[in-house]
């Protein structure tokens, strides 16, 4: 029994940290911390510095253009990449789409897409979300009806995060409208530069345009764009959402926000004195790191189990890690703007104008707003506890 | 990292869980002495005094049997403590002997070290030793002492110069239960457990009954007291499993409003919560066996406190929505939740509790060492 990692993980870590030091271009790092979301130059900027180092599309198998890191790897690597924190990989990309594509996808498929969605040559969307299909994504209804080699799509998605800067998009549509409601679905990539999407920018409450709806009309949509089967879209979707989940705690990212927490508290005198000689601040710092430290090991666990069973197959543990990793997210946000107090009034203001405290809090408004939807998007808190009740706990 | 149980281990898991399983009864002794044909007894002793020098995976592997049993075994106060403190005592023919009776089962053998004013502090000693022409003499009081009837060695320590809390001056002696002078009173404990007291009056002990003192004997002291933290947390995670297991069972058969109460979703969310408190005390048990032996002592005990604050809190949860779900019979002394409450309740406080483990944290800096402090901390004398 061996918590620690081996000292070839060790080394590994050494190297991405110095990586990440190195090549992390210096406007990006200004910013890191202290946005809820990166511009798309960001991501793209840092997403190609990596995958020219061959690190873009960290859990892809080698002959796919992965890096063939070991599981361990691969959850060093994006905690790294969290704690510092730098832009992700776009998710779309790496984690959703391209899994699915080289698992599921022809050889020609392969061969136009993939290393596209690796390069992020193509930025992809997910067009999944409707109005009427939310945590029951099944229930949805843009149709696609095929007249020869096109479909014809109509509908309307929601929440499609980033629809605004994609080349493409993956979606979810019902292709026969009959059959059981999980069975009439199928998976088209769908070219965003093709007559009749129109898409509406949503302002979330962090005030950031960074989701959308996404309107289809009479989209065509060649057939050759469908992967795998004719109304198996199901099975596929099931796939990428259950793909690469030990990665969702992303206990470094609620961490880097309590060290920032902690540093701004430094400079911050209350009624006695440094607010982090404050009895209640350092209590909720301390439980914080506790609830982390389980996470991260709660996490490790289940890679550990996963490289044991070797089958690929998500464990419905993971369910702890996102349920209880959105928690932190919000509860590590919440805190930094705590911290913050009223000098983290300004959400989208010229902060060097206001005042140097300002500036020095800068953020801490749109994080906390922004990490509200952490426990709403990717299966919902309640769905998780759903997934563990039937999944694990049989009931 | 290996995260997985060796062989061995596996077995040592399968042979508890069968003891146990086996023996409900309520024969203290005769557990004891199974316990001893199993090996178990001389798990904790290093090899050289004739023990199996089993570590802290394998004190947990037990306890965690005995806390799904909800067996009355008192391991960590009769093996895992005396273990971890001989262990560290330099050897000497009437240890190697001890611990060769101790697990065959013929002796037994249990620390003494809390004090009525202690509350959790290891340095917290105002028993008196005094050197005599023939030896010792000991006076003082010693509580909270988790053995077995009949015990026949007391690990007493006691102070040889200094002041209560003082880190020196602290020595570690063996103590024949029945020496005059020292008087144990035993009570049972609210969760049905045995807990003792001794009094000691003018207990005259000759030279070699010295184990160790000073840095040696406060180093034995805080082996002990980490290696007892890492078991009594394996002994909560066998409790959780055991609390879960019997909830969600009664969720799927006990029947209200025309089907199971289990059909309810906000009940199938409870039980969820309860499933993420185990699996994280799971995870903190293990922090805890791999940090017993880490060397820097800041280091170590950060771990053991973030360990036994969240297992604190599983524990509570858990326990207490186990309660809550069964209704009326889970407040019955007859229901095993019940009982597994009371349990819960009394390890909570064992090893150092949330308010102590969450001030050895702040005194530490926070898990991660990040948190600074200007001021010095309430000047309370809170030793970790
Ligand atoms: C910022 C953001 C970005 C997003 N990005 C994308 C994206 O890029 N692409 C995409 O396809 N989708 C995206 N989503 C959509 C996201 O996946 C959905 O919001 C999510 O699935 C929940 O659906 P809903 O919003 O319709 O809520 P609903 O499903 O209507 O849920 C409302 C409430 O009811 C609860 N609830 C629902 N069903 C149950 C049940 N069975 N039992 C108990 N409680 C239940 C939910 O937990 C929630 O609290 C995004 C969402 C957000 C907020």
């Amino acid at each position: 029994m061996d918590l620690s990692f081996s000292h070839e993980e060790i080394a590994f870590r050494d190297e991405v940290r110095a990586f990440i030091r190195d090549n992390l271009p210096a406007d990006i790092r200004a910013k890191a911390g202290r946005v809820a979301h990166f511009d798309k130059a960001d991501v793209v900027a840092w997403h190609r510095i990596l995958d020219a180092r061959g690190w873009a599309a960290s859990h892809w198998p080698r002959e796919h253009g992965g890096p063939g890191f070991s599981p361990v790897q691969r959850y060093i690597f994006m905690e790294e990449m969290l704690r510092a924190p730098t832009p992700e990989p776009l998710s779309f990309n790496i984690n959703m789409v391209g899994p699915v594509v080289y698992t599921f996808g022809s050889d020609a498929q392969k061969a136009r897409f993939l290393s596209r969605i690796r390069s992020l040559d193509w930025w992809f969307c997910q067009g999944f979300s409707e109005p009427g299909a939310g945590s029951d994504l099944a229930a949805l209804r843009t149709s696609a009806r095929r007249e020869g080699d096109e479909y014809i799509v109509n509908g309307q998605k929601i929440w499609t995060s980033t629809a605004h800067v994609a080349d493409w998009m993956f979606c979810l549509v019902r292709t026969d409208a009959a059959a059981k409601k999980q069975e009439g679905i199928s998976f088209l990539l769908i070219d965003m530069r093709t007559p009749g999407i129109t898409v509406r920018p949503i302002i979330t409450i962090d005030g950031a345009h960074h989701t959308n709806e996404v309107f289809l009309d009479d989209v065509r949509v060649p057939v050759a764009n469908r992967i795998g089967a004719e109304n198996r879209g199901w099975d596929y979707a099931k796939f990428l959402l259950g793909n690469e989940r030990t990665g969702i705690a992303r206990v470094g990212l609620s961490q880097g926000r309590v060290s920032r927490a902690v540093s701004l508290a430094c400079g911050i005198e209350g009624l006695d004195g440094p607010l982090t000689d404050d009895h209640g601040f350092r209590r909720r710092v301390i439980e914080l790191e506790i609830e982390l430290k389980a996470l991260e090991i709660t996490a490790l666990r289940i890679i550990d189990r996963q490289r044991r069973r070797n089958d690929g197959r998500p464990d419905p543990a993971s369910s702890v890690l996102k349920l209880r990793g959105a928690e932190t997210q919000q509860a590590s946000a919440q805190l930094l703007l705590d911290v913050a107090g009223r000098l983290g009034a300004p959400l989208d203001a010229d902060l060097a104008a206001l005042g140097g405290g300002f500036a020095e809090a800068q953020g801490a408004a749109a994080i906390h707003l922004g990490a509200r939807a952490a426990t709403i998007y990717g299966g919902s808190s309640e769905i998780q506890k759903n997934i563990i009740a039937k999944g694990i706990l049989g009931l | 990292m290996n995260l997985e149980y060796s062989t061995e281990q596996t077995l040592l898991a399968d042979s508890v869980e069968r003891l146990l399983s086996q023996r409900r009864a309520t024969d203290r002794r005769a557990i004891w002495a199974a316990c001893a044909e199993l090996g178990l007894l001389a798990l904790p002793f290093p090899e050289d005094m004739g023990g199996l020098a089993g570590g802290n995976v394998e004190a947990q592997i037990v306890m965690e049997a005995v806390g799904r049993h909800l067996a009355d075994v008192p391991y960590i106060g009769c093996a895992v403590g005396p273990g971890a403190i001989l262990g560290l005592c330099p050897e000497t023919l009437r240890l190697r002997e001890l611990v060769a009776a101790i697990a065959e089962g013929s002796r037994t053998a249990c620390l003494a070290h809390e004090e009525e004013h202690a509350r959790y502090r290891l340095a917290h000693v105002e028993t008196r030793a005094e050197r005599t022409a023939s030896g010792f003499v000991l006076n003082g009081k010693k509580t909270g002492i988790a053995t077995i009837d009949g015990v026949d060695e007391l690990i007493v320590s006691a102070r040889l110069s200094g002041a209560a809390g003082d880190e020196t001056g602290i020595a570690l002696f063996l103590v024949p239960a029945d020496l005059p002078g020292v008087r144990m009173r035993t009570f049972p404990a609210f969760d049905g457990t045995t807990l003792a007291i001794v009094g000691l009056s003018d207990v005259a002990l000759p030279p070699d009954a010295l184990l160790a003192s000073d840095k040696g004997a406060l180093a034995a002291l805080d082996r002990a007291e980490a290696a007892s933290l890492s078991a009594v947390c394996g002994e909560a995670v066998g409790i959780l499993e055991a609390m879960l297991d019997e909830t969600v069972a009664y969720l799927k058969t006990r029947q209200q409003f025309g089907g199971p109460i289990g059909r309810f979703q906000a009940l199938q969310h409870r039980a969820a919560e309860m499933y993420v408190a185990l699996e994280q005390a799971r995870s903190m048990a293990l922090l805890a066996a791999v940090s017993v032996d880490l060397p820097d002592r800041e280091e170590r005990w950060r771990m053991l406190a973030a360990a036994k604050v969240q297992i604190n809190a599983s524990l509570r949860f858990v326990g207490q929505q186990a309660v809550q779900l069964h209704g009326g019979i889970g407040v019955t002394e007859e229901c095993r939740v019940g009982r597994c409450f009371k349990r819960t309740a009394m390890i909570e406080r064992a090893f150092g509790d949330t308010f102590h483990h969450l001030a050895v944290l702040d005194r530490l800096g926070g898990l991660e060492g990040r948190l600074p402090r200007t001021a010095p901390a309430q000047a309370n004398g809170r030793a970790a």
